[in-house]
């Protein structure tokens, strides 16, 4: 067992609700240590850390351990509130960032669905995945992030699962980019920051990724 | 009530999501408007406050409207600093989240199963939903309520259970028989019940059956297999 008390994040390479809290930590200037986790063979240090889950991410401070990425997120943005703060500080704002960030996991379970799926049930979930990002459209509006002039907590929340978007189009065939292209300027914008830069895979990665889980789910 | 309280809520007669945020408001002792919504017959004004999810509940104070539950908890928390429902340590306040997040995205998930399907998918959803309790039921050892001695967010967030299971068991006519095999969870279901805040704010329990029941048969009607 490691000695430092410095917090532990227990995480998957590819998974956008780790890469979510990597960003969160870097905007915040925290240093952790990082512990790659085999989805397809947990460790025991994961099965005991998240016994109602089994999932990453899980962050583990001062012997106690936090899942749930935006649970994560609000966690780290209590304990280290220095500076740099991930939620705005008046309520009524807080309490639209925390819908915003709610929301934007969506975006992932329908993505899941549009490459495991086929015929009607992709194209709907095709529909809602557009509907949604359309929604992501509208509310940043002429703001720089969702944040308005700062990168903040649903900026966070979104931002990982666009590396996901070529896959969607490819196994889609459909464009995102083109109908939301406000997403993609936002987004662009977004890669410039060092703390989603670093966190974030190349989309073939998160492609090969992909084709390997249809693979070994033997989907079609 | 004035017509343009400063906090109003838009709620549903049987929906637990809206007592959910009843119990914080009363809790705090906050005063409120309540608007009855006919959710086959949506206002004007809900729609213009939630037009992305177009549901019950939502709080809308000083006309900003707050939706999501969970989110109307923590808002009133942070507004209404009295009495306050969530801890102070904030490893406390990622546990109270985590189950709270808990119980209305895979408990839901199950109960819904358990509620609408019949045959193996029930008795699939039943068993997941029992897997659960029993996590809920563990995180009760040695605690009268989730939040402590007195009631809390967790407890607030658990509450729809200890309410609508027993509705949704009988609307759909089965038993998971969850009180003999998690002694912590039925006492805390029994003591939750008896709060004041809570048993002075809940439907009455025939109507909302025959609601449910209603519920059920127009769920069976449409492709309720869909996320």
């Amino acid at each position: 067992m490691a000695t430092s008390n410095g917090p532990v994040l227990l995480d998957f390479w590819v998974s956008p609700f780790g890469q979510r809290v990597r960003i969160a930590m870097a905007e915040k200037g925290i240093e952790y240590e990082y512990k790659e986790e085999d989805l397809f063979n947990k460790s025991e240090l994961l099965l005991n850390s998240n016994p109602v889950h089994k999932k990453v991410p899980v962050l583990i401070h001062d012997g106690k351990t936090i899942c749930e990425s935006l649970i994560i997120m609000e966690y780290v943005d209590e304990v280290w509130s220095g500076k740099v703060k991930l939620l705005p500080s008046d309520s009524y704002q807080r309490a639209q960032a925390r819908f915003w960030a709610d929301f934007s996991s969506k975006v992932y379970e329908c993505g899941t669905r549009v490459w495991k799926l086929k015929g009607e049930k992709q194209e709907a979930a095709k529909k809602e995945m557009i509907e949604m990002l359309k929604l992501f459209e509208a509310e940043l509006g002429n703001k720089t992030y969702f944040g308005g002039d700062t990168f903040g907590f649903v900026d966070t929340a979104l931002i990982p699962f666009t590396s996901w978007f070529y896959t969607y189009e490819t196994f889609g065939n459909f464009s995102i980019k083109e109908v939301t292209p406000k997403i993609g300027a936002w987004a662009k914008r977004c890669m410039e920051r060092e703390s989603v830069a670093k966190a974030l895979y190349e989309p073939n990665k998160v492609y090969e990724f992909v084709c390997f889980l249809k693979k070994y789910y033997g989907i079609e | 009530m004035v017509a343009s309280a400063a906090v109003r809520l838009f709620g549903m007669w049987a929906s637990p999501a809206v007592r959910r945020v009843e119990w914080a408001l009363k809790l705090k002792g906050i005063e409120y408007e309540y608007i009855e919504e006919d959710l086959s017959n949506k206002s004007s004004s809900l729609l213009e406050f939630n037009p992305i999810n177009k549901q019950v509940p939502v709080l809308v104070h000083n006309g900003n409207p707050i939706v999501e539950s969970l989110v109307i908890l923590e808002y009133i928390d942070e507004t209404w600093k009295d009495n306050p429902i969530l801890p102070v340590d904030p490893l406390e306040r990622s546990k109270a989240r985590f189950w709270a997040t808990f119980v209305d995205v895979k408990c839901r998930e199950e109960s819904r199963k358990a509620f609408f399907m019949e045959g193996e998918e029930k008795e699939k959803a039943i068993e997941n939903l029992q897997v659960q309790l029993k996590a809920l039921d563990e995180e009760l050892e040695g605690k009268k309520f989730f939040s402590g001695d007195h009631i809390g967010y967790t407890d607030l967030a658990v509450g729809w259970m200890a309410f609508w299971l027993g509705v949704g068991e009988e609307a759909a006519g089965f038993k998971a028989n969850y009180d003999l095999k998690f002694p912590n969870f039925s006492r805390w279901m029994k003591d939750f019940l008896a709060e004041p805040v809570i048993k002075d704010n809940l439907p009455p329990r025939e109507k909302t059956v025959e609601f449910f029941r209603s519920f059920k048969q127009l769920g069976s009607c449409t492709k309720v297999n869909q996320k």
